[in-house]
């Protein structure tokens, strides 16, 4: 196509503002929410549970959690945002305008992707704040932390654009993040080391990709985690790559978008 | 110069294996205000919505001033504007947010005081704070209409723009409709109501189940299809017309009560005149008489039924 050169910056501003004026309107609940939950894991598994746990790889339990309590928001907030942000559109009708404006597929989803992922980056960067105020918190590879914490906050959004257009109503919307992402993170090594598990359950553990991307941020924070730094990147870059691909066949084909 | 619009032999069937469009082929020219016309489920929205990129074309060429709606996307959809037949609002932006927003989304770099105008065009500059949400269904009409209107564009699509909307916003829209066309837009409209058509329209087409049955300027079409009528209220009722009165196109209602003369509209004075003398002659009386003229609608229906009659 002739155009594929041209960035249209005027388009994509506009939808990514429109986007996050949606979520300055709901700043309130945006951010409260996060604060209360990370406080509750924190009284529940960091005051209460974790002076029983002990160490684990030489770090304490409540600080243990960290990483895994960001992520755990970070992949439900970026799926969220981002479907809903897609969803509402279609299910308004309003994305009619979408459909005859003069932007690319690149550009709807850089725009709709990168509010998603800009929202879920403060958040997680707030529930720090919050924890850091509960335990020291000691970041070994602070640049591969907020690298780690940009790429999945963008795959997640992206998972959750491709969802907001394959749901047809909002039951289907919540269908994934409740039922497959929010319990694969449960057993995906947030509270625990997958380590402490028998051989069997350890072995099971390995095939759920979360685990790989829990383990990644902890290494940036403790310089240890559950598998190797480098498989956790290459699970992370193989998710991310899957969602652009499947976005792209979405745009080719006009998928649930035209008929 | 390229015409605006140019679609040729365009087709869609949907995946439910409906034919929408059937070989469709029209030429827009610049600045006129064009009526598509067509019973429901005729295809008017889905050709529009092809046009705009919302619903994907099957086989055939659409270019909009001469750019491929297909290889040059931007440049096309650039110029055109599409006020859709429903009501797809946001819900808690404002109108001011909304409209501005379209602007944005259509490429362009903000510009208040067109904006401004825009909304003050469509008596919305009062409720530019108001959350969209809040506004009554006509109110959003205008919203949409200055959506549309937000990227300045040169095509302006209005899929049945006057549905749901109140006498007097009617006439303040075929006034903007005017202007718009005025300052050289081009203005494709779809619409029910017949009046509408012939009020603003330049030229008209007719849609039918996915085919385009006729397109004509407004005149010509009035003028050619266009049938006066004249109605003799009879003293005594007629059993059948007499053998002596074949030479008119002649017919009874009501009982033999109405005698009724069709004619062709712009040949009436020859006919009438010697017809009431024959009448005279054969000693029918008549009470009272009236003329009247087909209006657009019912060229219309009669355009439309006659085709139903012949498949
Ligand atoms: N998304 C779709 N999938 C399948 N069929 C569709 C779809 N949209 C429209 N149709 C069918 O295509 C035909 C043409 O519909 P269209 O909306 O273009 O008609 P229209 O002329 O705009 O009618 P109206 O005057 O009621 O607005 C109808 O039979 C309709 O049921
Ligand atoms: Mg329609």
């Amino acid at each position: 196509m002739k155009q594929a050169a041209h960035f249209n910056r005027h388009s994509v501003l506009a939808i990514y503002w429109f986007e996050m004026s949606r979520f300055r309107r709901t700043l309130w609940q945006s951010l409260v929410t996060p604060v209360i939950t990370t406080v509750l894991y924190f009284v529940v598994f960091g005051a209460a549970i974790g002076p029983r746990m002990g160490d684990i790889d030489g770090v304490s339990y409540g600080a243990f959690i960290v990483p895994g309590l960001i992520m755990l928001t970070v992949f439900t907030e970026s799926l969220n945002n981002a479907s809903f942000g897609i969803h509402m559109p279609k299910f308004t009708g309003t994305i009619y305008e979408l459909l005859s404006a003069p932007v690319s597929a690149f550009e709807v989803v850089f725009a709709y992707v990168g509010a998603a992922a800009t929202k879920s980056v403060l958040i997680g960067l707030i529930i720090l704040a919050t924890a850091s105020l509960f335990t020291p918190i000691d970041i070994q590879y602070p640049m591969s932390m907020a690298i780690y914490l940009v790429l999945v906050a963008i795959a997640f959004s992206l998972a959750g654009f491709i969802i907001g257009i394959w749901a047809r109503g909002f039951e289907e919307l919540q269908f994934i993040p409740m039922l497959i992402v929010t319990p694969l993170t449960f057993l995906g090594g947030v509270f625990y080391s997958i380590d402490i598990l028998p051989g069997l359950w350890r072995t099971l553990s390995l095939f759920n990709p979360i685990v790989y991307l829990v383990s990644g941020f902890r290494w940036s924070f403790h310089g240890s985690g559950d598998v190797s730094i480098g498989v956790s990147l290459a699970v992370l870059t193989g998710f991310l790559t899957a969602c652009l691909a499947i976005v792209w066949w979405i745009f080719r084909t006009g998928y649930r978008l035209k008929s | 110069m390229p015409p605006i619009l140019s679609i040729e032999r365009l087709n869609k069937t949907y995946a439910s294996g409906l034919a929408a469009l059937k070989n469709i082929d029209l030429e827009i020219r610049r600045g006129e205000i064009f009526a598509l016309l067509g019973p429901n489920g005729a295809g008017k929205t889905t050709l529009i919505s092809i046009v705009c990129g919302i619903v994907t074309p099957g086989t055939g060429r659409v270019r909009i001033d001469g750019h491929d709606i297909i290889e040059d996307y931007r440049a096309a959809r650039a110029m055109v504007g599409l006020v859709p037949q429903e009501l797809h609002t946001d819900m808690f932006e404002t109108v001011w947010e909304t409209v501005s927003f379209s602007r944005g989304l259509f490429g362009l770099a903000a510009n208040p005081a067109h904006i401004e105008q825009v909304l003050r065009d469509l008596s919305l500059w009062d409720k530019r704070k108001a959350e969209v949400m809040t506004l009554s269904g006509g109110m959003k009409r205008r919203v949409l209409i200055a959506k549309a209107l937000a990227h300045e564009p040169k095509v302006l699509f209005l899929d049945e723009p006057t549905a749901g909307v109140d006498v007097e916003l009617r006439r303040d829209m075929w006034a903007l409709v005017r202007k718009l066309r005025d300052t050289g837009v081009t203005i494709i409209l779809t619409t029910h109501y017949i009046e509408e058509a012939e009020e603003m329209a330049d030229r008209i087409g007719v849609i039918r189940r996915g085919e385009l049955i006729l397109v004509e300027t407004k005149t010509e079409l009035m003028k050619r299809l266009g049938k006066r009528q004249l109605a003799l209220q009879l003293q005594e009722p007629l059993e059948r017309i007499p053998e002596e009165l074949a030479a008119w196109d002649l017919s009874l209602t009501d009982g033999g009560n109405i005698l009724e003369y069709c004619f062709e509209a712009g040949q009436e004075h020859t006919e009438i005149p010697t017809l009431l003398r024959r009448l005279q002659d054969l000693g029918i009386e008549f009470k009272d008489l009236s003329t009247r003229q087909s209006s657009l609608e019912e060229i219309f229906v009669g355009l439309v039924s006659e085709r139903e009659a012949a498949t």
